[in-house]
């Protein structure tokens, strides 16, 4: 071994480690990979160059091991790799010749003969199989690049739809936050909508109301005073030498029969200006006892004297058919209470609307506007009727009636939200039913159903 | 005996004037007639009216209202014509026209002051 063969060897090496950073795509590999496989073909020169050597001597035998340990580390670490096991296919006979002659011609020394001749078999070898692996390649490559060139198309379109993705949901965020903001003035609105139609319901009442109370206040006081000069009257009898105790006795009767009318009309008054208040009040949603006939008597009542303070040429008969087996219910006191004056007042308001229309026609002859309100009881069920003989509805009209802010009143008139409300009270608050019959031109009747 | 016809549909109506013209009625200087509606009143006039010197009707009734039942007496003229007195909760100004309009002879709100009232009939006694 020379050194010219030395400088031979190295120069092969560089070569070999050119074709194979080339061959084997080093870019793909992480660094340390790539530094392994720029010395493996230094370890089979190594090896190339200890199987020169004649005899072995202990130095050449610790590099040869270390050598064909690192070879076999190699092939270990990267037979993953693209390309690797077929590098491992071009060399491999050779490290395996190697080897071979390094240990035989250790133990028998070596043979020009079958060294050239396998050396000779070698060349051809590696140039064949070389020249056939690099045509592979050279095909794998441009495979590759078809491959890669598609990867980036798609790489790409993925990118431009992630940017459209980005920016649709960044819409979608924005229009979400200001539907929220939506929802938000709605609810806000919706329970400003419910307290004015609570006010207006009041509103409406108040005229009827005023006048509820003034009749029993008048009964009051005019019973009070009638006490007064009965019991002075007494007094005065009383005085007398000749009493007339029969006279007395009816005079006491009188007095206590009056006490009695001074508490019932206290009561009415006392009731009216509670039922006011619970109309007024956030309904507390609890169910409690309710005496159903005396509660739509006392809102049929309301709803009348309402309509009539606040139109004086408003008139209609009421006309009531109450089952006393209705008796005690149990429900939500002031919600019913608004349904009641809901319908009713609607049911003035149409009758007193055929009234006026008939009127305009010189027609009202024979017509007599007239309101109902029936209870029942049928097994477990409370039914409650409201009928009224006015305009009556169309098709078109009933469909729509529970729909919030559907009103058949001139602007400023309604809210539309009664029916709407009476509905959601009846349904949702009392598991029960509200069903209308209505005929254009001759009636219409409320029917409501509340399971006990 | 003067015969006054009373039109309201407050039952208690009935109690309170009856005891507070106890007196009269005792003396027969007064007679009271009880309606609560004001198609019985026009009945009631129809087959009693000649004795009907005064009719005290209340205005806001459930039917017929006291302003109608007004206007159909004065249609109908009796003979002799009764006079009516109009009474009523709502001491409003248009009830008050509209009622004297229509020919009543008073205007009354309530509560009815009853010495007023006792001092209206002995005019018309007189």
């Amino acid at each position: 071994m020379d050194i010219s063969q030395l400088i031979g060897f190295t120069i092969i090496g560089f070569l070999i480690v050119k074709y194979l950073d080339n061959y084997l795509d080093i870019k793909q590999f992480d660094e340390y990979k790539a530094r392994l496989l720029r010395v493996l073909p230094f370890g089979i020169l190594g090896l190339t160059f200890i199987g020169q050597i004649t005899t072995l001597t202990f130095i050449t035998e610790f590099m040869f091991l270390w050598v064909f340990l690192f070879i076999i580390y190699v092939i270990i670490d990267l037979k993953d790799q693209r390309n690797v096991k077929n590098i491992f296919w071009l060399l491999g006979p050779y490290i395996v010749y190697q080897v071979f002659q390094i240990i035989s011609q250790s133990i028998y020394g070596r043979d020009e003969k079958v060294a050239e001749g396998f050396e000779t078999f070698f060349v051809i070898w590696i140039f064949a199989f070389g020249g056939y692996l690099n045509t592979q390649n050279r095909k794998e490559k441009v495979r590759l690049m078809a491959d890669q060139k598609e990867k980036q198309t798609l790489e790409d379109s993925k990118k431009s739809l992630e940017h459209i993705v980005n920016l649709r949901t960044a819409e979608i965020t924005e229009q979400k936050l200001a539907l929220e903001q939506s929802m938000a003035e709605l609810k806000a609105t919706q329970s400003q909508l419910i307290h004015s139609e609570k006010m207006a319901s009041l509103g409406e009442l108040t005229a009827g109301i005023a006048h509820e109370i003034q009749n029993p206040l008048n009964f009051v006081n005019n019973f009070a005073e009638l006490n007064k000069e009965l019991i002075e009257e007494l007094r005065q009898e009383q005085k007398k030498e000749q009493r007339d105790y029969e006279n007395e006795q009816q005079i006491l009767e009188d007095v206590f029969n009056n006490l009695e009318k001074i508490m019932h009309h206290g009561k009415r008054a006392d009731g009216i200006i509670k039922g006011m208040l619970q109309h007024s009040r956030k309904s507390t949603g609890k169910k409690e006892e309710i005496n159903l006939n005396e509660l739509a008597d006392e809102y049929l009542r309301l709803a009348y004297h309402g309509l009539r303070a606040k139109d004086k040429t408003f008139n209609a008969q009421m006309s009531t058919n109450f089952d006393s087996s209705v008796g005690i219910i149990m429900g939500i006191h002031q919600d019913i209470g608004r349904v009641f004056l809901n319908l009713i007042t609607n049911a003035f308001y149409t009758v007193n609307e055929k009234k006026k229309m008939l009127a305009e026609n010189n027609n009202t002859h024979g017509y007599e506007p007239i309101v109902t309100v029936s209870t029942t009881r049928f097994n477990n069920e409370v039914i409650i009727k409201i009928s009224d003989n006015g305009n009556g509805m169309s098709d078109a009209v009933k469909d729509k009636i529970f729909q919030p802010f559907f009103t058949t009143k001139p602007t400023g008139q309604g809210t539309g939200l009664g029916l709407s409300m009476s509905y959601e009270i009846i349904t949702a608050g009392h598991n029960g039913e509200i069903k209308v019959e209505t005929e254009e031109g001759v009636g219409t009747t409320f029917i409501i159903t509340i399971p006990q | 005996m003067m015969k006054i016809l009373v039109v309201d549909d407050e039952q208690d109506i009935k109690d309170l004037f009856e005891q507070k013209f106890r007196k009269e009625i005792k003396s027969k200087e007064l007679e009271f007639v009880f309606t609560f509606n004001a198609n019985d009143a026009l009945a009631y006039l129809d087959s009693q009216n000649s004795e009907v010197v005064l009719i005290l009707s209340d205005i806001n009734m459930p039917g017929m209202s006291g302003l109608e039942l007004l206007k159909e007496i004065k249609i109908k003229s009796f003979d002799p014509n009764p006079k009516i007195f109009m009474i009523t909760a709502y001491g409003d100004e248009q009830s008050h026209r509209e009622s004297l309009d229509l020919g009543a002879s008073d205007f009354l709100t309530k509560p009815v002051n009853f010495i007023e009232l006792k001092e209206k009939f002995k005019s018309i006694l007189l």
